[in-house]
């Protein structure tokens, strides 16, 4: 079963290969913005197309890297299921591929997992141009080494992705938004503590002295969940989740001019507000910290943070780059990923560069 | 036999006891949990601290010396078979939970602590560590994550791969890693995912940092009997096209129910086909109205009885039955062969028919359980090593079954790991190219190739040997070749 958009993908890379010249790989060009440079001749992965199997009472898709994410997502929601990970898109057109490559994640990613938690299978192209495969399309699998989530967020430097199987989740009963006048420090405390309560949680985001926390579930357990967090009730939230997903959030868009480049910290959800020079939302529990950075903000004191917070920093948006893009690894690991480079990518041709300068 | 200056320089870093070479004291580790394959280790060292380990590596490393690690030895795949001219790296002495987080809802602890001890560490805090393999009074956190293990409640919860945060390990060379962190990510490859079941071929764990949920309030589970195995597999498809994660979802066969009811007495129907358990968690008022919407698809799919737990009591007496399955097959069979594939759940009714042909065939019984929710089938093939012939025969029961997972879209092996069992399989499963690759992985963490050498991904010169059929991602690659 070969598909003539996979073999003339694999044309390509061969080509390249063998002349040395590097592959910029493409899908909608949503996130071209996502990662440190972009260079050599653009390779579109937009052909390579169409949900390939969807049972739903397998809680199983396939589909080839190029299809668009709103026709999975829209296939999806015909069978009342949905992606758990909540993909973020940043402008249309974006594909699934683009969604695995980078391996973002939306909102609900601390309570029902990240891209990569739902990952079961991948086909690859690699640096040599040979068609790989990795996992499967079922949903326990622990034969040979989990490449498949290695290709997940790794930005298309270990291979061209061109099809990826997905657990997928039944779409939730029912839905809530509540909402609380906050600190940002009392806030931090109070998602962390529901965290650890059955709570039906699916979202929270703290912006500006109001936190406002998602449920999802059952009719029955989100009402009463209601109850039990109190707070006011958020009419048309869907709005809110998306824009905050989206970036298209009111604080996303003062961020995305070129004054202000936006930070994302991954850190512990419980590590303390900290002024970091400029304004914070705060997502996922606690988790994660979106910086629209001010005049104040330094890079490098942005990275000691996070990482004294057991995570890391990685400048998001901007419109200049004087620093790396995402976070310094510490020796053992960065020789680790350059031999892990080395041996999907030998000749080092797919989008050098766009998640390190070591490659 | 350890080199002498080899066995020397171990001494020095360990006290006498913590480093074995007798024969009487290291047989005690020739196996794990799969008892068929068996090979006597050069040595044992039993460390306490990570230094020491980081020691142990740095001389083993230096000598060429092979270094297998091991947790409790409950694999099921041989993955901590010894090397005959190396060092097992026993990790039992590593049984501290170091940190309980109950806001952050994180445990640190080391490899050696047993699965079920975090989960009773963190009940104070009302939380608990969602996956639960069967093994998990005995196995320990280390050989999960080496293992990626799952348990009944992975459908809803995740395998180990989803619930742990970050590993601290040493590579071969003794040197220091980590992968994740206190994050929900962190930047570059994910090499937690990819340490995540694999096998002990990249590094030597040495510290987990887990994520803890919180208790569910209240469970509830149904026991339905089918008088066909296909309707139960329906029954199955029907609950999860409504939109129900069942937070445990398991089928038994007439074989499997009526080995175990003889063992524990739990009021199994003796005369269904099949019997299906269908646990329902969350809020007492979610459970109510799941459980309800699941006794009504059941009805509808044809369930001959239906018995929902009424108490936490019965709800321990209903699973006992299938937590009990293994013990209970061994009880009426002197040996058995636990076979451990995933299908897409839609292939069941084939594969079932034809593992019941292919018992006929061989001469030899099989009981099926089998994770209903996520596709992964536990044949139990009974047989009697003392009879001439019987294991290999077993073995080729079991390969044919492992072929035709393949066949329908499955895999190998769902939880139990590759180890020495599946090497065979895995030159089916996997094309030359994809094996080269996992050789680049494993190169990439051990140039030298010291680590649990020989498990997990099999050679190429292995798989042309073994020269059968190919049957790669549903296709066959010799379709000239007679099938069986």
């Amino acid at each position: 079963m070969t598909d003539p958009a996979i073999e003339a993908l694999q044309a390509t890379v061969r080509r390249a290969a063998a002349t040395r010249a590097s592959l910029r790989i493409v899908g909608g060009g949503t996130k071209e913005f996502y990662g440190a440079s972009l260079s050599g001749e653009t390779l579109d992965v937009r052909a390579v197309t169409g949900v390939v199997d969807y049972d739903p009472t397998e809680l199983v898709i396939t589909a080839r890297a190029g299809t668009p994410l709103d026709a999975i997502e829209a296939t999806m929601r015909a069978a009342g299921q949905m992606l758990g990970f909540e993909p973020p898109r940043f402008g249309a057109g974006g594909t699934l591929g683009g969604a695995i490559a980078s391996g973002l994640s939306g909102p609900r990613r601390p309570y029902a997992g990240a891209a990569r938690d739902f990952v079961l299978g991948v086909g690859v192209v690699d640096g040599t141009g040979r068609a790989l495969s990795f996992g499967g399309r079922v949903m326990k699998n622990v034969a040979g080494f989990d490449v498949a989530r290695l290709m997940t967020g790794a930005m298309g430097t270990l291979g061209v992705i061109t099809e990826v199987s997905l657990k997928c989740l039944p779409r939730p009963h029912a839905e809530a938004t509540r909402l609380f006048e906050l600190s940002a420090d009392e806030s931090i405390a109070r998602v962390n503590e529901w965290g650890g309560q059955p709570l039906p949680l699916s979202a929270t985001c703290f912006h500006q002295g109001l936190l406002a926390v998602r449920l999802s579930g059952a009719p029955s357990a989100v009402a009463s969940a209601r109850a039990k967090l109190g707070g006011s009730e958020l009419e048309g939230a869907d709005a809110l989740w998306s824009s905050v997903r989206d970036h298209r959030h009111a604080f996303f868009a003062s961020a995305a001019s070129a004054a202000a480049p936006l930070w994302r910290l991954s850190v512990a959800s419980t590590a303390p507000y900290t002024d970091l020079g400029g304004e914070q939302l705060i997502e996922w529990g606690g988790a994660l910290r979106w910086l629209a950075a001010g005049a104040r903000t330094d890079a490098a004191k942005v990275r000691t943070w996070a990482q004294a917070q057991g995570g890391h920093a990685t400048l998001f948006r901007a419109a200049a780059k004087p620093v790396e893009v995402f976070h310094p690894l510490p020796s053992t690991l960065a020789a680790l990923h350059k031999r892990l480079k080395a041996t999907f990518d030998p000749h080092g041709i797919l989008n050098p560069g766009r998640l390190s300068a070591a490659f | 036999m350890l080199d002498s200056y080899v066995q020397a320089e171990l001494a020095a870093l360990l006290p006498p006891s913590a480093l074995l070479t007798a024969p009487e004291d290291t047989r005690p580790y020739e196996c794990d949990g799969l008892t068929l394959f068996r090979e006597r280790p050069a040595a044992v060292a039993l460390p306490e601290t990570e230094a020491q380990v980081a020691g142990i590596l740095r001389v083993c490393h230096a000598a060429r010396v092979p270094v297998v690690a091991r947790g409790a030895g409950t694999s099921l795949s041989g993955g901590a078979l010894p090397d005959r001219n190396g060092l097992v790296l026993s990790m039992a002495k590593f049984r501290r939970i170091l940190a309980i987080d109950a806001l952050a809802r994180t445990a640190v602890v080391q490899p050696g602590v047993r699965n079920l001890a975090i989960s009773e560490a963190a009940a104070a805090h009302g939380l608990y560590y969602a996956p639960d393999p069967s093994s998990q009074i005995a196995c320990s956190i280390g050989g999960n994550v080496a293992e990626n293990a799952g348990g009944v409640h992975c459908l809803k919860y995740g395998l180990t791969v989803h619930n742990v945060r970050r590993v601290r390990a040493l590579l071969v060379n003794g040197d220091a890693v980590e992968f994740g962190g206190a994050s929900l990510d962190s930047a570059g490859y994910d090499l937690l995912a990819l340490v995540n079941g694999s096998e002990g071929l990249l590094a030597v764990i040495t510290e987990i940092t887990v994520k803890l949920l919180p208790k569910p309030q209240h469970a509830q589970v149904a026991l339905a009997a089918f008088d066909d195995v296909e309707k139960a597999g329906a029954a199955v498809g029907a609950i999860i096209g409504a939109g129900i994660i069942p937070a445990g979802l398991e089928m038994m066969d007439q074989p499997a129910t009526r080995a175990v009811e003889e063992f524990v007495h739990a009021g199994y129907p003796l005369d269904a086909a099949a019997v299906l358990l269908v646990e329902s968690d969350g809020t007492i008022e979610e459970v109510g109205d799941e459980m309800a919407e699941i006794r009504r698809l059941l009805t509808e799919s044809g369930a001959t009885s239906i018995r929902v737990s009424r108490d936490e009591r019965e709800r321990l007496l209903l699973w006992s039955g299938r937590k009990a399955a293994f013990p209970a097959v061994g009880r009426i069979s002197p040996d058995y062969y636990c076979i451990d594939g995933t299908i897409p759940r839609k292939a069941l009714p084939l594969v079932l028919r034809r593992t019941a042909e292919w018992s006929k065939e061989f001469g030899l019984a099989c009981a099926n359980v089998f994770h209903a929710g996520d596709g992964n089938l536990h044949p139990l093939i009974l047989f009697d090593a003392n009879r001439e012939g019987e294991i290999e025969r077993t073995i080729a029961f079991g390969d044919r079954i492992l072929g035709l997972c393949i066949e329908v879209g499955g895999t190998v092996t769902g939880e139990h790991g590759v180890g020495v069992e599946k090497l065979s399989a895995m030159c089916a499963q996997f094309a030359p190219d994809e094996l080269e690759r996992f050789h680049g992985v494993k190169a990439a963490f051990d140039p030298s190739g010291l680590l649990n050498p020989g498990k997990a991904v099999p050679t190429l010169a292995r798989c042309a040997e073994f020269g059968r059929m190919h049957v790669h991602h549903g296709e066959l690659r010799h379709p000239d070749l007679p099938r069986f």
